[in-house]
């Protein structure tokens, strides 16, 4: 996959590092390294006004960056990659560990033949070529929560290589048009997530608790193909789907189930690559484009100055709101990397090669595996956007939340009303209450059902929209109540008499001659006038289009 | 540990703190500097206090080297003994565990079902400090 050199680093945002009073798209504040942008003293291009940084002049540089990731996404497993411990987030410390784990002597790794599926289902899912003999190395290095001292990982020859993320951007002025991208899957290996350790600063020690350590981690490392913090985000959010969609992780960020490290450089365009720096500790969703969007600026800015990029490990200080060198990484690591001696080749077959007479659970069956592969978030976005005609960006955010889907396939299936119409309501009306008192689908007080026989009302025009969203507003409100019975309670009903409608409109003109002239005259706000007299006269009972419907036409009779 | 004796390591890191010579080193290096002493005792967490340990560790890289007389052009290199072997595969159920009490009996120290680790852990230069002796003790 060809490294992007292009003019524009990312969709509507520019690199550029301008003089005195310019504008950097990205509206953050410059970061006070070396020197703050706004306080040079000469510029190399002072004589000319200085707009806005939309065209490059001569003297300024263009910069492109290149972002690759690494991605530890923790399996979900009942036990752990090389021994029968169990996987657990939350356990009193040190009471999940096997002797394994604690790596006492005279233990030995057994293989888990579920970390081995989950591996083959995310290369297949993310079209690698799953390599059908793979091996496991030891990678060393010295650290308390790797009682080991060394890692099993596979550095040689990974399960699964070359493959892609199809993932989408927002661009556009109002963020509405999606544009698709793809990032290259370098390879997928199987290793060892080491224990943690927690630092008792007032009594300067380490407490290390092992129940992570020796669980199965997905390792999977992105090429740099990404050019800035945002497609980064997307990038990352879309394999979070896919690895849930899949079962083979949770993939939840807080919980330390999806770990990011970012490797980032910046060069000009049409230059070779620069020096690149690793951010580690890139584990929250919101930080990430801000960390690495930072990094990008700081690299850019150093440049700028005449300074050099060091070739390090940096860490996102999440309180500063910027990256800063990880003080105890002196020089390049040696990991000395060897063969894993205790565990031979990793053999996959598929139905072709599948050997006789074994034992089936012995055998991984990669054409199995990927006949059983459930339907991925691409799939499911483009069947919603077939079935439903709904826009691509309606079927991302409804795939974007959990349980969103359910809820609204619920929906769609006992309510008549038009799919649109259902689409608007749960991601606009159901969506914003949601987020407004910031609960998850699966508390919501308003039930799909709840919703179909709203809608069903709104369609029948038994309620006027207005009526609905305020049946909509005291069903989440109040629970147990049908919108039938809010409806009757307040007295929402639509009027169904036309007849009596005409003779409300009637009397309405008649008692309100001046308003009747101003509409004559052409005044167009005067109509709206008529309209909320009428309402008022309805008590809230009529659809407004359809007074404005009799009333116009009473008025050219 | 056998790591001591013997360091074949098959793959040297490019760009390693000081380049030391690779696998490939065709006249095969006798000498070894105090440099390369000096990056394997923080690695490896040894201890050459003496000048005999180097020269022995020397003989052993000679010894080692003779490996090199055999013509492996085109040959597929054994990496693994076991390469013949199945690896067996074990189903993912949670048979190991609840042994937090017979673990800490293991640590010097422990905190409230903690491990404590050695003062100084995070930072690698403790490390230039210890030596074999000193750890055998603890």
């Amino acid at each position: 996959m060809a490294t992007p050199i292009l003019r524009w680093c990312c969709p509507g945002r520019r690199w550029v590092f301008a003089g005195i009073g310019s504008v950097f798209r990205h509206g953050r504040g410059v970061p006070t390294g070396s020197t703050s942008s706004g306080k040079r003293g000469q510029s190399t291009v002072a004589q000319q006004p200085l707009i806005t940084a939309q065209k490059p002049r001569k003297g300024e540089r263009e910069w492109a960056a290149v972002v690759g990731l690494e991605i530890h996404a923790q399996i979900a497993s009942n036990s752990k990659l090389f021994s029968g411990s169990q996987v657990d987030f939350a356990a009193p410390p040190n009471s999940l560990v096997s002797f394994f784990d604690a790596s006492l002597p005279g233990t030995l790794p057994v293989l888990n033949r579920r970390c081995v599926e989950a591996a083959v289902m995310t290369g297949l899912a993310l079209d690698c070529h799953i390599n059908r003999r793979s091996l496991f190395d030891r990678k060393h290095y010295f650290y308390a929560d790797l009682p080991a001292g060394y890692q099993i990982t596979q550095q040689r020859l990974p399960i699964a290589v070359n493959g892609s993320l199809v993932y989408s951007v927002c661009v556009g002025k109002r963020q509405s048009q999606m544009v698709t991208k793809t990032a290259g899957v370098k390879q997928i290996q199987l290793e060892q997530d080491s224990g943690k350790s927690l630092h008792d600063s007032l009594r300067s020690q380490t407490l290390i608790d092992l129940n992570r350590a020796g669980v199965g981690l997905l390792e999977v490392v992105l090429e740099p193909d990404m050019s800035c913090g945002e497609e980064a985000a997307a990038a990352i959010r879309e394999l979070q789907l896919i690895l849930q969609a899949l079962g083979t992780s949770q993939a939840n960020m807080a919980e330390g189930q999806l770990r990011v490290d970012a490797n980032i450089s910046v060069h000009n365009p049409g230059e070779p690559l620069g020096v690149r720096t690793e951010v580690k500790n890139l584990n929250s969703a919101r930080f990430l484009a801000k960390a690495i969007d930072y990094e990008i600026q700081r690299q850019i800015n150093e440049l700028e100055n005449g300074g050099k990029i060091l070739n390090e490990t940096r860490s996102f200080d999440y309180k500063l709101g910027c990256t800063v060198p990880m003080r105890d990484k002196e020089g390049k690591q040696d990991y000395r990397f060897m063969p894993e001696p205790n565990l031979p080749p990793l053999l996959l077959y598929d139905s072709g090669s599948l050997p006789t007479g074994t034992d089936p659970q012995q055998v991984i069956n990669i054409d199995q595996l990927r006949e059983q592969l459930p339907e991925l978030p691409r799939v499911t976005r483009e069947k919603l956007v077939q079935q439903y005609g709904m826009l691509p960006e309606h079927s991302f955010a409804l795939l974007n939340e959990v349980g969103l889907l359910e809820f609204f396939q619920n929906v769609i299936k006992e309510t008549r009303a038009e799919p649109k119409k259902v689409t608007s309501w749960v991601l606009n009306t159901f969506l914003g209450f949601l987020k407004q008192q910031n609960l998850a689908v699966s508390e919501s007080p308003v039930t799909p059902s709840a919703l179909a026989e709203l809608l069903d009302l709104l369609d029948r025009k038994a309620i006027s929209s207005s009526a609905a969203k305020q049946v909509f507003q005291e069903l989440w409100r109040s629970k147990g109540k049908t919108p039938a019975q809010i409806v009757a309670e307040k007295k929402l009903e639509l009027m169904q008499d036309a007849e009596a409608l005409e003779q409300l409109c009637r009397s309405t003109l008649e008692a309100h001659p001046q308003v009747v002239t101003d509409v004559k005259k052409g005044n167009p706000r005067a109509i709206n006038k008529l309209i909320g007299l009428v309402r008022r006269a309805t008590l809230g009972r009529a659809d407004p289009t359809v007074i404005k419907e009799v009333l116009e036409r009473q008025l050219s009779s | 540990m056998w790591t001591r004796a013997l360091w074949l390591g098959l793959r040297a890191s490019a760009g390693g703190r000081r380049g030391f010579p690779s696998k490939a080193d065709p006249q095969g290096s006798r000498r070894v500097t105090a440099e390369l002493i000096e990056h394997l005792e923080r690695l490896a967490l040894v201890d050459f206090g003496s000048q005999e340990a180097v020269a022995r560790l020397e003989k052993a890289i000679a010894f080692a080297d003779r490996l090199r007389a055999v013509d492996t052009d085109g040959v597929e290199p054994m990496e693994s003994v076991l390469e013949d072997r199945c690896l067996y595969l074990r189903s993912d159920n949670v048979v190991e565990g609840n042994c937090a009490e017979e673990l800490l009996q293991n640590s010097h120290r422990v905190v409230e079902e903690y491990f404590v680790a050695p003062p100084g852990m995070c930072c690698p230069t403790w490390l230039n400090r210890l030596s074999h002796s000193k750890l055998r003790m603890q």
